[in-house]
């Protein structure tokens, strides 16, 4: 047989191309569903990562289940919507944000760490390479932050990638996001060395500035987002 | 039996272990070895990935030697590749998610991995599959070692454990013993397969040029 007529190579083609469009479309379908379950398990852990949990050698899963005491879905004007269980993990906070202001669904997780309650939001926002997102814990107060995770897509190694590290994260402790009128005034990331004195600065990263900012822009929009959820005390009256 | 591992056979197993090592002689594939080597975990899985690819690409390529049409030969052999290595990219996240997660985009690369389509193009096309299978097993397995050995001494040296378990004892850090971070960074990988050339290409006279 002539392996080198147009026809032949081009059935030899299509044929191929379809046998293994077909192969790959069995093996994704197969695998779906432990690769889903691996992505939630990841998500659990960026949540526990948020409250400071030393995840190392034990099971996130169940971990999850113990801090994680409460999730609720709440509109812009802290009304809740919906507070069954796994009812903030289900949701896509990015495509949330995309929506008109009263169609919002804002998760909120509430945990329990040591008999203290800290509410954890979700964070999602644009860095300089591509994607970056991140849960933010705040105490009680609904105003200092306890804790924080961010991470991302694509930044650059040694310099936007270190907001991944701890020693970016935990500078953010203790810092605040209400002003005294409890007004919302989120946090600045600074340029480098210009000395964050305040409680609502915080250094950027050396050569990481494109992704400081995009932090700083992430946690405003994100948060701005639940601006009526921190003027309510935990009881559910006005500060 | 003695069919099966003729003396060529093993002469083909065995070359690109040693003397026809692809990183170390034909320095092929070191794009990935310099990137996944700083910790031991992924540079196993790594090598394990390409060994399977590559014993498996090698038969299928050889199985269809006789077919596959002249002009679009390295077409097909990338669809083969390509084909594979998202397979293992799939069952990498189902059942190794933190290791595909550390590999990320090597593990497409693999696609790309020199070894690969160097072993397609120059044996399986004209070998029988079986031989081709070997060729694959050597010459993954000749990659495999190298890594093996440089993320050894790297994350030794780097972090002080291996495979993640911390190996080097409290005492010596409470002595003064640091860690060395250098051993962290890429141009460590790159000295490290150097010094595995260097001591190759002593104990080997026949690959030193004149």
């Amino acid at each position: 047989m002539n392996t080198n007529s147009n026809g032949y190579t081009i059935i030899y083609a299509t044929v191929m191309v379809v046998i293994v469009a077909l192969m790959l479309a069995i093996v994704s379908s197969v695998l779906k569903d432990t690769q889903t379950a691996n992505i939630e398990l990841d998500k659990k852990k960026q949540i526990l990562n948020s409250l400071k949990i030393d995840l190392e050698g034990q099971d996130a899963a169940a971990l999850y289940d113990k801090y994680i005491v409460k999730e609720m879905v709440i509109n812009h004007n802290a009304e809740v919507i919906d507070t069954t269980k796994f009812c903030a993990f289900k949701i896509d906070f990015l495509k949330e944000l995309a929506k008109k202001q009263e169609d919002k669904r804002l998760p909120v997780y509430i945990a329990n760490v040591d008999g203290k309650i800290k509410y954890i939001f979700s964070l999602r926002g644009t860095g300089l390479w591509g994607p970056i997102w991140g849960y933010i814990a705040l105490n009680e107060n609904r105003n200092s932050i306890f804790g924080s995770y961010f991470s991302h897509a694509s930044e650059t190694p040694g310099l936007g990638a270190e907001i991944a590290y701890k020693p970016f994260q935990y500078t953010l402790i203790d810092k605040k996001i209400l002003a005294d009128d409890l007004s919302f005034k989120s946090i600045s990331v600074l340029k480098p060395d210009n000395n964050p004195n305040n409680e609502y600065e915080i250094d950027g990263i050396a050569g990481g500035t494109i992704t400081s900012k995009a932090v700083e822009k992430m946690i405003f929009n994100c948060l701005g987002e639940y601006n009526a959820f921190f003027n309510q005390s935990n009881n559910g009256g006005t500060k | 039996m003695s069919k099966l591992f003729s003396e060529k056979t093993k002469q083909v197993f065995l070359g690109p272990l040693s003397k026809n090592n692809p990183i170390t002689v034909q320095v092929l594939g070191i794009c990935s070895a310099l990137a996944v080597t700083s910790k031991l975990e992924p540079a196993l899985v790594m090598g394990i990935s390409v060994t399977i690819i590559v014993a498996f690409s090698n038969v299928i390529i050889s199985l269809l030697r006789n077919t596959i049409p002249n002009r679009i030969r390295i077409i097909v052999q990338l669809v083969v590749v390509a084909a594979l290595v998202t397979v293992v990219s799939e069952i990498l996240k189902a059942y190794a998610y933190d290791v595909s997660v550390q590999l990320s985009v090597y593990i497409g690369l693999i696609i790309t991995n020199c070894i690969l389509m160097g072993r397609l193009e120059a044996f399986a096309m004209s070998n029988k599959p079986w031989e081709s299978f070997v060729d694959g097993l050597g010459n993954g397995f000749g990659y495999a070692w190298i890594l093996v050995a440089v993320a050894f001494f790297r994350e030794l040296l780097g972090s002080g454990s291996l495979l993640g378990f911390k190996v080097i004892p409290h005492a010596f850090y409470q002595a003064g013993y640091v860690n060395n971070g250098l051993m962290i960074l890429p141009p460590m990988a790159l000295i490290l397969v150097a010094c595995i050339i260097w001591v190759h290409r002593s104990r080997n006279k026949e690959l030193q040029e004149k």
